[in-house]
């Protein structure tokens, strides 16, 4: 009986430590950048144009392209993706090709992002002739996120109980008809949630959009989608590497920003969630 | 009597493994059908074939003919239109997502009704044919979940009715219920025997006594015997059947 008690204890403080082990890094860094960059963030340093090679001034354009990238991603890879999910869940028959499909996808959510910084170089920017610019950025963040979109989708799919779909094929449905009006709703929860989060991920990188948008000093808007345009991600590695003598303040802010930003995209996925979950009857 | 559907030498193979083996037999029009049997005996793997719901699994092969007023269930293309004509009720009771009314609005939708005023014609004229529509006539936009699992039941049967089948079949349709519930539907059955062929597989030897006009025993994928059900359960021809009605079997 003793023992019992004793095994529990240890127990119970070997999981409590692991836990700490792991969220601690996670909150000194979360601190430590909310408390340096948050004297930096005015309106000034939201909404002006760099000044003095970056040693002053604002991040306005970083900001915007920022945003513009991330929602380029957005609209190529969210329709894509859903639609290959839908695809290979519910139309696609199960043989060896499939299965080498859907080995390939979970194999291209593995490969390293620079990989597909270069693959955007060489195909976006060289051979289709887009140069750096935000389509081709756009299209690189795109092609890395996909799989993330599909294998999250296609687990919201998986998710509708069976049933239904046999309960809408019995009433005479077409497969598309039983897809639109009961697996879709029904997964469209899960969908968003796993895409917002493809998305965060994708705002966040710096590899692939290296070579194939960044700009590292643009004080002006991009005009165009062939245009390159500055970018958070790269514009904190330019801040901190490339650039001697910028004010540790103007680094950390940018870094806030550019953590809230993603921030804000998981705050919002997971009310999705959260909304969707007390709604959910079955 | 009219034929409704003949059945002639059917064999239903999951992977490679026979459910059902060379079933022949006819359903008249107008009656209901019960089937008997034990567990693994192939009734819902028979029942499954006539609307064709057995195309789903990949891994299912189906040999034979089968012949809805005298069509070949299997030639035809439009397997969406036989699924209309030949509507199921499942053994659990399985609303859709949705309220009261769009559960029943969803077949008639999926063929093409659309004004408001005929879709809520249908919507009342089904509940009522399936006796559930007192109970819920005034709660219609509630979730279909927040009825009793009986009421769910019926609520599946109004469901099926809603795109005008010409026969149904019960996959164990009261194999959740308990015993109110289960006459309510059995009620809704024969009250439902004017205009339909219905087929009723079931696990409960005394309801198919109570409501089938005819009688089927499956075992082990064959069909033993079929007859008047007056007879099957007063004079049994074969041994087996006897065996499994008095409860004496395994």
């Amino acid at each position: 009986m003793r023992d019992t008690k004793r095994t529990e204890k240890i127990a119970f403080a070997l999981l409590l430590a692991a836990t700490i082990v792991v969220v601690t890094p996670v909150l000194i860094i979360f601190v430590l950048i909310l408390f340096r960059g948050l004297p930096a963030i005015t309106s000034e340093f939201i909404f002006a144009m760099p000044r003095e090679g970056m040693r002053a001034g604002g991040i306005f354009p970083a900001i915007v392209g920022t945003i513009y990238l991330t929602f380029g991603t957005a609209l190529c890879s969210i329709p894509l993706g859903i639609l290959a999910a839908v695809y290979l869940n519910e139309y696609a028959q199960k043989n060896w090709l499939t299965r080498v499909i859907e080995l390939a996808i979970i194999n291209l959510a593995g490969v390293p992002s620079i990989v597909y910084g270069l693959f955007g170089l060489s195909l976006f920017v060289a051979f289709l002739g887009f140069g750096s610019s935000l389509i081709a950025g756009s299209l690189t963040l795109a092609i890395m996120t996909l799989p993330v979109i599909i294998t999250s989708t296609r687990e919201a799919l998986s998710a509708v109980p069976k049933s239904f779909r046999e309960v809408s094929f019995s009433l005479g449905a077409s497969r598309w008809q039983t897809v639109r009006y009961v697996v879709l709703p029904n997964a469209i929860p899960g969908i968003l949630t796993g895409t917002i989060l493809g998305m965060s991920r994708a705002a966040g990188e710096t590899a692939p959009i290296l070579f194939t948008v960044a700009a590292f000093y643009l004080p002006r808007l991009p005009q165009s989608m062939y245009d390159q345009a500055m970018v958070l991600p790269y514009h904190i590695y330019v801040l901190s590497t490339q650039v001697p003598n910028v004010s540790v303040k103007i680094q950390y802010g940018t870094v806030l920003v550019l953590v809230l930003m993603v921030f804000v995209l998981n705050i919002v996925a997971s009310y999705i969630r959260a909304k969707f979950r007390k709604k959910k009857t079955w | 009597m009219v034929a409704k559907i003949t059945v002639d030498k059917l064999t239903v193979n999951f992977d490679g493994l026979a459910a059902v083996k060379d079933l022949s037999l006819t359903v008249e029009e107008n009656e209901i059908l019960g089937v008997i049997g034990p567990a693994n005996s192939g009734k819902t793997s028979f029942l499954k074939t006539l609307n064709r719901l057995n195309d789903l699994y990949p891994n299912s092969r189906t040999t034979g003919r089968v012949l809805l007023d005298h069509d070949d269930i299997f030639c035809r293309k439009e397997i969406q239109e036989l699924r209309r004509r030949v509507g199921i009720v499942f053994a659990m009771p399985l609303p859709l997502p949705l309220s009261i009314f769009d559960n029943i609005a969803y077949g008639p939708r999926l063929h093409g009704v659309k004004n408001k005023a005929r879709l809520t014609e249908i919507v009342e004229k089904s509940l009522m044919a399936a006796a559930i529509w007192d109970e819920v006539k005034n709660r219609l936009e509630t979730s279909a979940f927040k009825l009793s699992g009986g009421q769910q039941q019926r609520l599946c049967i109004a469901r099926t009715l809603a795109v005008e089948p010409e026969v149904i079949l019960y996959d164990e349709p009261c194999s959740g219920l308990d015993p109110i519930s289960t006459l309510k539907v059995e009620e809704a059955m024969r009250r439902l025997r004017q205009n339909y062929t219905q087929i009723l597989v079931t696990n409960n030897v005394k309801q198919a006594a109570r409501v089938s006009s005819r009688t089927a025993f499956f075992l082990m994928g064959e069909m033993v015997e079929i007859d008047e059900t007056s007879r099957l359960f007063t004079t049994p021809k074969d041994k087996r059947t006897e065996d499994y009605i008095t409860g004496r079997f395994g």
